[in-house]
């Protein structure tokens, strides 16, 4: 009896575990989360002569971005985050590998969100925020810490879903002005 | 000849995927050299995770690969060169990643599963030395 129990028992466990690994999500959950946000100052993407550094970030609750031009799935979530800029919510870029003029194109042709696009074309400030593609949305809380990072495209859903009860948790007084509008009440 | 032909391409092939295409100028250094070959092996690829960055082909492995040689040029120990990649990436972008809390089960699990299973294999063995041996069986 036990000689059929035995091999039927090990086999119901792995099958357990193989089972359950098929709905478990395989993205490596960012170690930054929780952590102060990476620091980092850039050329503007659009005007070199201008910076773009961690220091623009201090003290608000802002979106951090990163983006390009060779990034298909970076224009599907474009008209989401114009969206959210509306509303108030400051976005700040990180513009990996890509080329001026064609960012600069990209921006005029459909909408600028950004409060600024660092330029960063070898990766490094991405490297340093531990991005591995695009399009990586951070949000970044008024005290500096990292509070989620969302790989993929920023749709609505994903927004309400994620970001919302983080701002709702996260938010002072007086930090997220743009609650409101954006679904937080 | 044809069938010699078509191997000796498809060997072509194969080695070409082995490592990614390096632009970066190599070290006049043979010892920084060496370093930053052993090391980018180390490391996996984040977007395509069963590659190194030595083999990877996608654009974040180039700039890894541009990040690590630039900090090795720079004169960062392969230790502090970790430490920064983990901090970023998590302890999964070293392919042996240090031992802590979180990864006793990955290196205690191999010593683990020997030890119950040499137990299972002694424990057979014991019962079958204890049953009287097949002398009787014709040959």
């Amino acid at each position: 009896m036990l000689r059929y129990v035995v091999p039927f028992a090990i086999f119901a466990v792995i099958g357990l575990f193989l089972w359950r690994g098929l709905k478990l999500d395989p993205t490596v959950p960012s170690p930054l989360v929780g952590k102060p946000a990476p620091t980092f100052s850039l050329p503007d993407v659009e005007d070199p002569a201008a910076t773009v550094s961690s220091t623009d970030l201090a003290g608000r609750v802002a979106l951090v971005n990163v983006w390009g031009t060779w990034c298909v799935e970076c224009r599907h979530e474009h008209a989401f985050l114009v969206e959210l800029a509306r509303a108030g919510v400051p976005i700040f870029g990180l513009n990996v590998r890509d080329d001026r003029v064609a960012a600069s194109k990209w921006l005029a042709q459909l909408g600028d969100p950004y409060v600024s696009s660092g330029f960063d074309p070898e990766g490094r400030a991405a490297i340093a925020w531990g991005a591995t593609a695009a399009p990586e949305t951070f949000l970044v809380g008024s005290d500096g810490t990292i509070l989620h990072r969302h790989i993929s495209p920023l749709t609505a859903l994903v927004w309400q879903r994620d970001f919302v009860p983080l701002l709702r948790e996260h938010c002072g007084p007086s930090d997220c002005p743009f609650l409101a509008a954006v679904g937080g009440r | 000849m044809i069938r010699l032909v078509s191997l000796l391409s498809l060997c072509f092939v194969l080695a070409s995927s082995v490592l990614a295409f390096d632009t970066e100028v190599p070290f006049d250094d043979p010892v920084l050299e060496g370093r930053y070959r052993s090391l980018i092996r180390e490391i996996r690829c984040p977007l395509c995770l069963n590659e190194s960055i030595a083999e990877s082909h996608a654009p974040v492995a180039a700039d890894l690969r541009r990040e690590v040689r630039r900090l090795i040029g720079e004169g960062t120990s392969d230790e502090e060169i970790k430490t920064f990649l983990a901090s970023r990436y998590g302890e999964s972008i070293l392919y042996r990643p240090r031992l802590s809390p979180a990864t006793w089960a990955l290196w205690g699990g191999p010593f683990v599963f020997l030890g119950v299973g040499g137990i299972v294999f002694w424990r057979i063995l014991k019962t079958r030395s204890a049953q009287p041996l097949d002398e009787d069986l014709p040959a």
